[in-house]
């Protein structure tokens, strides 16, 4: 159980990030964030992975207080960030340093065969394609056996037809251990795909606007007209979400008119 | 023969036999080339000796250079001047490389000591080594530790500023993953600084050793009873040209074994760089 309780971040430089956003995640569940650019979606991705601590509120796994980096929480990021000086499986076992050679090697051939790259093991990094890279990633986070995996925008740089057998890949191995998944993505189509309920932003200071649950059977039919429902209902909220509401935004808006 | 070379680069690889054809030739015509205009010239003025056009008094040829060279070897002097340089290039390199390492990671990792020391560093090495020699020799005498000092303080420079930047420009994303594994302390020097820092660190060994070589000679001239140096000055003040040029010899032979050495014992720790490769090399 991942619990948020009005986590706010403002830089040093001023930035209001984020206000008070309050968020509960149960076993299994998969959320998506969808929202504008900056409005504090991977701010609040990293609050939740303790590499940034906020500035108010707090971030509780377990009823446990995550201040700095946590073993049970993983994160991807939107570049592979592959460590060049390890081989492939180097990478993926990266998290796994303490644990005897004979499990971590074990570990460490299942993922990757789990992400088809078993034959890739004793490459390097720079001999792997971008999707192919990602895929360690997304094993690198996984080999530990995270209760929580965090993904800022993981599949954006690649091409449609890899985003979309990633987000397979993804799934398959989240049926493995069911762990909390947290997804910030700009595709409307990823996020009704792959979660359970989808949180839309508004920015300055960022917030949770709205919350979609997108309770659709797995797998899901991306043209079944319940699909297409739910995606709807996700792009109306996000337009709503970056129109200024009140008054009060109305100069602004009128600022950035051109 | 560069014509051939481009045709090789241009031409599509619908040919492969010959392609192979071409490439071996493409490789060896590179350092062919090079080697064409200095044996052009040694060749030259061994004929032009030979022929009586020059009595070489000066400008010994090949053959003369070669007899010294031959001649210092059987009697051993080479071998004893030799030694004596490189043990003091070693210990000055030694001395240089732990002090410039330790203070380039220190002021690359902190910025509180950088704004301390590295002023002072940098307005330091705005001086000519060269000009510290009297000092030395008055603080050290004229014996080994003045030498050494001037190698140390030349090779310190380029590895201190190589490990500095090194440190500075790692890559924060990857130590960010560091941190998402929970590293810190030691663990993180060793799994990601040491690791990522290499390849920049290897490159700033090499052109401390440069230094070091050239600091010997100043070191050497500036009173020495052996070394390589000592050949230099003893061959100038008896006019013997040929010796000169087989210390000098000596130098480039003994000053490329030693830049090979740090290139060989770090090379199976770089294969993972994603260096530029020419085609030439990757054919
Ligand atoms: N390290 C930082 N220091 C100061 N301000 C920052 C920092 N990181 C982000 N910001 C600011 O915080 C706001 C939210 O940034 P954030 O990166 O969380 O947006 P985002 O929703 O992830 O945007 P995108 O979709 O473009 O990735 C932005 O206005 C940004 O300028
Ligand atoms: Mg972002």
């Amino acid at each position: 159980m991942l619990t948020l309780e009005g986590v706010g971040k403002t830089y040093a430089n001023g930035v209001h990030a984020l206000d008070a956003v309050n968020l509960s995640v149960g076993p299994g569940e998969i959320v998506a964030i969808v929202g504008g650019s900056g409005c504090g979606k991977s701010t609040l991705l990293r609050a939740i992975s303790g590499l940034d601590t906020p500035s108010q509120g707090r971030v509780l796994l377990d009823g446990e207080k995550v201040t700095k980096p946590h073993e049970k929480i993983g994160i991807i990021f939107q570049e592979p960030r592959l460590l060049p000086w390890l081989t492939v499986a180097g990478n993926v076992g990266f998290g796994l340093e303490d644990r005897p050679k004979a499990e971590r090697d074990a570990r460490v051939a299942e993922a990757l065969t789990r992400v088809g790259l078993s034959e890739k093991a004793n490459m390097w990094p720079r001999e792997l394609s971008g999707g192919q890279a990602q895929r360690v990633a997304i094993a690198r986070a996984l080999v530990p056996r995270p209760e929580v995996l965090l993904l800022d925008e993981p599949f954006s740089a690649l091409d449609a037809f890899t985003r979309v057998d990633l987000q397979d890949h993804l799934l398959g191995l989240w049926a493995d251990t069911r762990p909390i998944l947290i997804l910030v993505t700009h595709d409307v189509d990823e996020a009704v795909v792959l979660a359970d309920r989808i949180m839309v932003m508004r920015p300055r200071p960022g917030r949770i606007f709205d919350e979609i649950a997108a309770d659709l059977p797995r797998p899901r039919e991306r043209q079944s007209s319940a699909f297409d429902r739910v995606r709807r209902h996700v792009m109306a909220a996000l337009d709503r979400s970056l129109k200024p509401v009140a008054p009060s935004d109305a100069n602004e808006a009128a600022a950035f008119w051109w | 023969m560069s014509l051939v070379r481009m045709s090789a680069a241009i031409e599509p690889a619908a040919q492969p036999k010959q392609k192979t054809g071409k490439s071996v030739l493409a490789r060896w015509s590179g350092p062919a080339l090079g080697l064409i205009l200095p044996l052009g010239l040694a060749v030259g003025w061994e004929l032009a000796v030979r022929a009586g056009l020059s009595n070489g008094r000066l400008v010994p040829p090949p053959s003369v250079i070669y007899a010294t060279f031959a001649e210092l070897a059987k009697t051993g002097e080479l071998q004893r001047h030799a030694a004596a340089t490189l043990a003091r290039v070693v210990a000055g390199f030694g001395i240089g490389v732990v002090v410039g390492t330790l203070l380039g990671a220190i002021t690359g990792y902190s910025m509180l000591v950088r704004r301390f020391i590295d002023p002072s560093l940098q307005a330091l090495r705005a001086i000519p080594s060269i000009a510290w020699v009297p000092l030395f020799i008055l603080w050290l005498g004229i014996f080994e530790a003045s030498k050494v000092t001037l190698i140390a303080v030349g090779v310190f420079f380029p590895v201190y500023l190589g490990v500095m930047g090194a440190v500075m420009s790692v890559d924060r994303k990857i130590v960010e993953v560091g941190r998402a594994f929970r590293l810190s302390g030691a663990k993180m020097v060793r799994r990601i600084l040491l690791p990522a820092v290499l390849p920049a660190y290897v490159i700033a060994l090499r052109s401390g050793l440069g230094l070091g070589w050239m600091f010997v000679v100043a070191a050497e001239f500036m009173g020495a009873s052996e070394g390589l140096g000592f050949l230099l000055v003893d061959g100038q003040q008896l006019g013997k040209p040929a010796q000169i040029v087989a210390a000098i010899v000596a130098f480039a032979v003994i000053g490329k074994i030693t830049d090979w050495l740090i290139v060989g014992i770090t090379a199976p720790f770089l294969r993972w760089e994603d260096r530029f490769k020419s085609p030439a090399a990757e054919g």
